[in-house]
């Protein structure tokens, strides 16, 4: 759409196919009428004094209102193509030595990333994060869908592909479960808001297990609580194609719904576990060694058969920990237990 | 010499993310001075000079900061000549929302960090509003919906900008900011060149040391509240 088409389109026009505009104007202290006067005209109405205010004139309002609603027009689109396919394309660990082969991460997929600390797996998130183009200490390249991704829109920092989920994050607006699922979706500029709160409220409280309601305030959900909203919010709502899960080990949420959930929505998991039990519902095994890729383990068919047999040891472990936390005595049978 | 300024609100993490961002650029052996700007005390200094980086500070006392960074900047550039600096960045306190430190056509950073609630974006004007490149910090410890909230929000205020997630304790985010820092344009002298916003200058009778209050103590730039 054309500046001057833009300009000339009326103010009812506008706000209905684009509600987002009241944002602007809301940021300027105004609340544009809901009527046939053009945005032009609105805009050369609004007194000088009161621009003067935001340190802005007339000629300066009007050009930010059209790169605002370029940006947003942009933003809008850009939602509807979500990359499906992450290259990473082999680059060198930290004595020189070339990586064995390229990577190529695919929506649905969860992959485990292993490895002690220092091993240089916040590398490998790094040159993901920031599209690595040869020009890291890794020499790592990253592709979107195979290509090579745009250079300006890298430098613009507006795509970001990995969303994390860690247990040091806490919520920190002081907002009700309805009004920050509300709020999030709004920037994400979404048609249907009502139906995708209700959706992510419902799938929280079932992951959580434990009940909350759409009106409890964020900050009071337990940690339980906070960790399956983040989960279902990232799920349902982030723009990021990538999920990044760091220590979600005791983090009191169903791990496997969890992880399902994330898949069914068409995420690229990458989790830094060294849980048997997760690591193995995983595809495959990253294996980071001296700030390289050392080694990708598929999961083979005889770990999968193994984990039917860990998930019941950890069910029993898990029964023991109930009996903890309800201050019960722990009566068992070593031998039981191992069956 | 490159010439970059850098404002945000206290302690939103501008020190922190310089450093990382300059960490790996002097180690290629670029030199690199900072000149802080501040209200009443700075220890920026300190963990400047541990890095090994040469710093000035300023402080503005009772003036607004940018109205005092303004008048001094020319002769931080001159300073940086002399010291043969290739990059000279200016840190300075956003401390005055109505005022902004940047200058057209030299590289301007905006720091604001997450913990400062969504609405900030709307609330620091023109320092982020005139920014090229706007900077997240403390995105560790806040949720993934805060941190894309919040994003929008900046993006809302600025289309224009680069906004750039950094982690101010690790480094992570850095190397593009660092791109950023590398595209900055050259300066010799600041003479001539414009302020990207105009400072409101201290208009009425109180900024000439007015303690008095009172309808007739009042003069300039007054402005008053509807109570009715
Ligand atoms: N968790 C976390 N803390 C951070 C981050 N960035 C900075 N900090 C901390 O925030 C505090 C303030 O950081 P500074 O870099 O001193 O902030 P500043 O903006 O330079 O502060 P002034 O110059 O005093 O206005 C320090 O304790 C930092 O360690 C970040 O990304 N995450
Ligand atoms: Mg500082
Ligand atoms: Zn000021
Ligand atoms: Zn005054």
């Amino acid at each position: 759409m054309t500046d001057t088409s833009l300009l000339t389109q009326s103010l009812h026009q506008l706000l209905s196919e684009r509600p987002y505009v009241r944002d602007f104007f809301a940021a300027l202290n105004l609340t544009p009428p809901d009527d046939e006067i053009s945005l032009g005209a609105f805009l050369d109405g609004i007194p000088a004094a009161h621009l003067e205010e935001f340190a802005l004139d007339h000629a300066t309002l009007t050009s930010q209102c059209v790169d605002f609603i370029t940006q947003m027009e942009a933003f809008q689109s850009s939602e509807t193509s979500t990359v499906r396919e992450v290259t990473i394309k082999a680059g060198v660990d930290k004595s020189g030595t070339k990586e064995q082969q390229d990577l190529i991460l695919r929506s649905g997929e969860v992959v485990c990333v292993v490895g002690p600390t220092g091993s240089g797996k916040s590398r490998l998130l790094a040159d993901i994060e920031c599209l690595a183009q040869g020009d890291t200490p890794s020499k790592r390249q990253i592709l979107l869908d195979g290509q090579v991704p745009d250079e300006n829109r890298r430098l613009s920092g507006e795509q970001q592909l990995v969303a994390q989920l860690s247990q040091n994050m806490n919520f920190v607006m002081d907002l009700t479960v309805r009004e920050f699922i509300t709020m999030h979706a709004e920037s994400r500029l979404i048609s249907d808001v009502a139906e995708r709160v209700e959706q992510i409220f419902t799938t929280a409280v079932d992951l959580a297990g434990e009940p909350f309601t759409l009106d409890t305030p964020v900050t009071a959900l337990s940690g339980g609580q906070s960790r399956a909203l983040m989960i279902a919010d990232v799920a349902c709502l982030s723009a990021s194609p990538i999920v990044l899960i760091d220590e979600i080990e005791n983090a009191g949420v169903d791990r496997r719904r969890a992880l399902d959930l994330l898949v069914k929505e068409e995420k690229i998991v990458l989790m830094a576990t060294h849980d048997p039990l997760l690591a193995l519902s995983g595809d495959r095994r990253l294996v980071i060694r001296n700030g390289g890729i050392a080694a990708i383990i598929e999961t083979s068919d005889e770990e999968r058969q193994g984990l039917g047999q860990l998930t019941a040891l950890d069910k029993k472990l898990s029964r023991l920990r109930d009996q903890v936390r309800h201050g019960e005595r722990i009566i068992f049978d070593l031998q039981q237990l191992a069956e | 010499m490159k010439l970059i300024t850098v404002a945000g609100p206290p302690s939103c993490g501008k020190t922190s993310i310089i450093l990382r961002a300059i960490e790996p650029l002097v180690a290629s052996g670029l030199k690199v001075g900072v000149v802080k700007f501040d209200c009443l005390t700075s220890d920026d200094y300190l963990r400047y000079e541990q890095a090994g980086i040469e710093v000035k500070t300023g402080l503005a006392g009772g003036l607004c900061p940018d109205h005092f960074f303004i008048a001094n900047i020319e002769q931080a550039v001159q300073w940086g000549q002399r010291e043969g600096f290739d990059l000279l960045i200016s840190e300075s306190a956003g401390l005055c929302n109505r005022c902004s430190p940047h200058i057209k056509d030299v590289l301007a950073v905006c720091v604001i960090d997450h913990l400062s609630g969504v609405h900030t974006p709307r609330k620091i004007g023109p320092m982020l509003k005139s920014a090229d490149v706007v900077v997240l910090t403390k995105g560790d410890i806040v949720s993934q919906a805060e941190r894309e909230v919040f994003a929008f929000r900046v993006r809302q205020v600025n289309p224009k900008a680069a906004v750039l997630p950094v982690n101010g304790l690790t480094g992570q985010g850095t190397l593009l900011l660092q791109r950023h820092f590398q595209s900055a344009a050259e300066v010799t002298t600041l003479n001539d060149m414009r302020l990207r916003f105009t400072m409101p200058a201290a208009l009425c009778s109180y900024c000439l040391g007015e303690t008095r209050i009172g309808p007739d103590c009042q003069i300039g730039n007054i402005k008053t509240m509807d109570f009715s």
